[in-house]
């Protein structure tokens, strides 16, 4: 650092944020590049596909978008943390195993069944937090390793009771009918059915944002994700704010368990591999950075958003689905060089 | 800077303090060590912190300065010697502990998280908060207001605390993590080498909040391995070397060159003298600092050279 550069710097600083207008401030927000993303593949794909822009194709979409989303949003928040989750896939189907297998092997009431998967899915959170603070090691890894074991333990548990490598069919049993309604039917508005999905993702990311924003366990969030060592110098309890993260992964990949086990009445013990990314996808499109301490909720959703239009958009293009990674993965490649502006512009130290 | 000068020893005997007239010390140290199982860290280190005055305390690289500030933070233990606070016997067993009684330590590198707003890294830890229940939440725009307030009375004009800390300058993030301590109740603050990291202009920034946060009424122990920083601030200086206290001084009873030649042994002290003068003009810091000399030189008396 020179004499000059220091003398210089405080009136450029003057003039830029003199010059800072609300377009500037807009720009400034996490989840910007993902907006702007959004909005061209929706204006493409409304100019290439007629039926696209229809309200009920638009329903579609939005289904599709909530069944990512739901899971988006507690990985956008455990990546703001800082820690990464990648048994989120076949966690949800956990999930869903436990409580069809329980509700079925022992012929009770599925609503026992539902809440003892909310029970096993906050414990796979715990557990993989708890690991995680214990050992130091990176989530990366402790998190491939409940991966495997729970792809493992999902395939082994179905054959051992079920006997197969799908879950019994629960649907004549009690309570049945009643978590359907609510975690897998839809409601009618104006001439639309619209997926009950779509409004708890609604309310997930309202609830989400609300926390991360306005409460003190998101200035945590955003401290244990930014610098676990100074957060944890001022006071903040990164061990339980990190467990915390986890374990709302666990909550929303119950709610998507649910909706999977209710949308038909039986689930594929095989399922869910490859889906942990696609939620981190959603994350990182949304502006969430891979190294923590930055993103918004809002942000995971628009990711799911564009997922749900890239993957429905294709089929109502009446293209070939086979082109739909590729998009996938553009749009992953330009998020990340945006964020990557970001977060250098964050940096920036003047010092 | 004050008019009003210590008796050295009169402050190490008595039981009141000829300046503020309190009773008792803010913080004092007696006879204190500590060691690492066969390693001795330091032995017999006596100091004092008082209120409005900035005790120094300088060394090289493994003099023993951070095994002092982690025993008055909470961090260690020590094994010899009483530390008092207002008079209290007292050991810390946790950082915690150490807060709990008033003392702040603001770390060189652990001071924020770059990527939060300001005002959000200002609060992390001790978040103010409105509403009951569920519905419990920030008061963003209090701490917002509050932020601002706290850093334009120390000195920081700031445009916007909405800015991620990361962009402003080292100095300045030092400057934000000491209004924070001050604004938290901190009665004794321990900066860690704050100015270690930052050139000639963003130190004497610094060096005026260290100045800033002292008329506040806080005891300051400014840990530093240069005596160009610590003596234009400094009332009380104690010098490490290899774990033991080499000197224990009063500001009148010394100047800047005999600090320097204590600190670096007599060989090098032509030399340092030599850099010192090409220093010389080129900032506030050193003006000050030569105006310190110049007012010291003359009450100067030999009776500040302590046999180490």
């Amino acid at each position: 650092m020179t004499m000059t550069q220091t003398i210089t710097k405080p009136a450029v600083t003057d003039e830029r944020v003199g010059k800072r207008n609300p377009l500037q401030k807009l720009l400034g927000r996490p989840e910007v590049g993902a907006l702007v993303g959004a909005i061209v593949l929706f204006v493409f794909f409304a100019s290439v596909s007629q039926t696209f822009t229809q309200p009920n194709a638009f329903a579609t979409v939005l289904y599709g978008s909530s069944t990512i989303g739901i899971m988006a949003v507690g990985v956008s928040l455990l990546m703001i943390g800082g820690e990464f989750d990648l048994s989120t896939g076949v966690a949800v189907i956990s999930s869903a195993l436990t409580a069809s297998m329980f509700s079925w092997y022992f012929s009770m009431n599925v609503w026992v069944g539902v809440v003892l998967a909310l029970v096993v899915s906050l414990g796979i959170g715990y557990i993989n937090g708890w690991i995680l603070m214990k050992t130091k090691l990176p989530s990366f890894i402790v998190t491939l390793a409940t991966f495997l074991m729970l792809t493992g333990l999902n395939l082994g548990l179905t054959r051992m009771i079920g006997g197969g490598v799908s879950s019994p069919s629960i649907s004549s049993m009690d309570g049945y009918q009643a978590a359907r309604a609510i975690f897998a039917s839809s409601v009618n508005i104006a001439g639309v059915d619209v997926n009950n999905t779509v409004f708890i993702w609604i309310a997930l990311v309202a609830v989400a944002s609300w926390v991360l924003l306005r409460t003190k366990v998101g200035n945590w969030i955003f401290a244990v994700g930014g610098d676990a060592n100074a957060a944890r110098a001022v006071g903040v309890p990164v061990k339980a704010t990190k467990i915390g993260l986890f374990m709302a992964v666990g909550f929303c990949g119950w709610i998507l368990g649910m909706h999977n086990l209710f949308a038909f009445d039986a689930v594929q013990s095989g399922e869910g591999v490859g889906n942990e990314f696609l939620y981190i996808i959603a994350a990182v499109i949304g502006g969430c950075l891979l190294t923590g301490g930055y993103g918004s909720a809002v942000g995971g959703a628009i990711g799911a958003f564009i997922f749900g239009m890239a993957n429905k958009g294709i089929v109502y293009a009446q293209w070939n689905p086979d082109w739909f990674k590729f998009f996938l993965g553009l749009m992953l490649l330009l998020a990340t060089i945006v964020n990557l502006i970001v977060k250098r512009r964050a940096d920036s130290s003047k010092g | 800077m004050d008019a009003k000068q210590i008796d050295q020893q009169e402050l190490l005997r008595d039981e009141k303090d000829p300046l503020t007239h309190t009773p008792v010390h803010l913080l004092s140290l007696e006879s204190v060590g500590k060691h690492y199982g066969n390693i001795v860290a330091l032995t017999d280190v006596t100091m004092a912190v008082d209120n409005g005055r900035v005790t120094c305390v300088l060394g090289d690289n493994g003099a023993g300065k951070s095994t002092l500030i982690k025993i008055i933070a909470g961090l260690h233990q020590h094994d010899e010697g009483v530390l008092h606070i207002m008079g209290e016997e007292r050991r810390f067993d946790s950082p915690r502990d150490a807060l709990d009684a008033g003392i702040a330590t603001v770390y060189q590198d652990l001071a924020v998280v770059p990527l939060m707003p300001i005002w959000r890294n200002f609060f992390l830890g001790s978040e103010l908060t409105t509403g009951f229940g569920p519905f419990k939440r920030m008061d963003v725009q209090a701490m917002k207001d509050i932020t601002k307030k706290e850093l334009a009375d120390m000195g920081i004009d700031l445009r916007d605390v909405e800015q991620p800390i990361g962009q402003l300058s080292g100095g300045e993030r030092q400057c934000v993590a000491i209004a924070r301590a001050v604004y938290f109740g901190a009665k004794v603050l321990i900066l860690d080498e704050p100015t270690a990291a930052l050139g000639v202009k963003q130190s004497g920034v610094v060096l005026r909040y260290i100045l800033q946060a002292r008329d506040r009424g806080l005891g300051v122990i400014f840990i530093t391995h240069n005596p160009h920083h610590a003596f234009p601030v400094g009332d009380r200086f104690l010098l490490l070397k290899r774990g033991k206290s080499i000197g224990y001084y009063d500001k009148k009873d010394i100047t800047i060159d005999e600090l320097t030649a204590q600190m670096a042994g007599g060989a090098e002290l032509a030399e340092l003298a030599h850099e010192l003068e090409q220093l010389g003009g080129h900032t506030d810091v050193v003006k000050e600092v030569q105006a310190e000399v110049a007012g010291v030189a003359d009450s100067k008396a030999d009776t500040g050279r302590a046999s180490a």
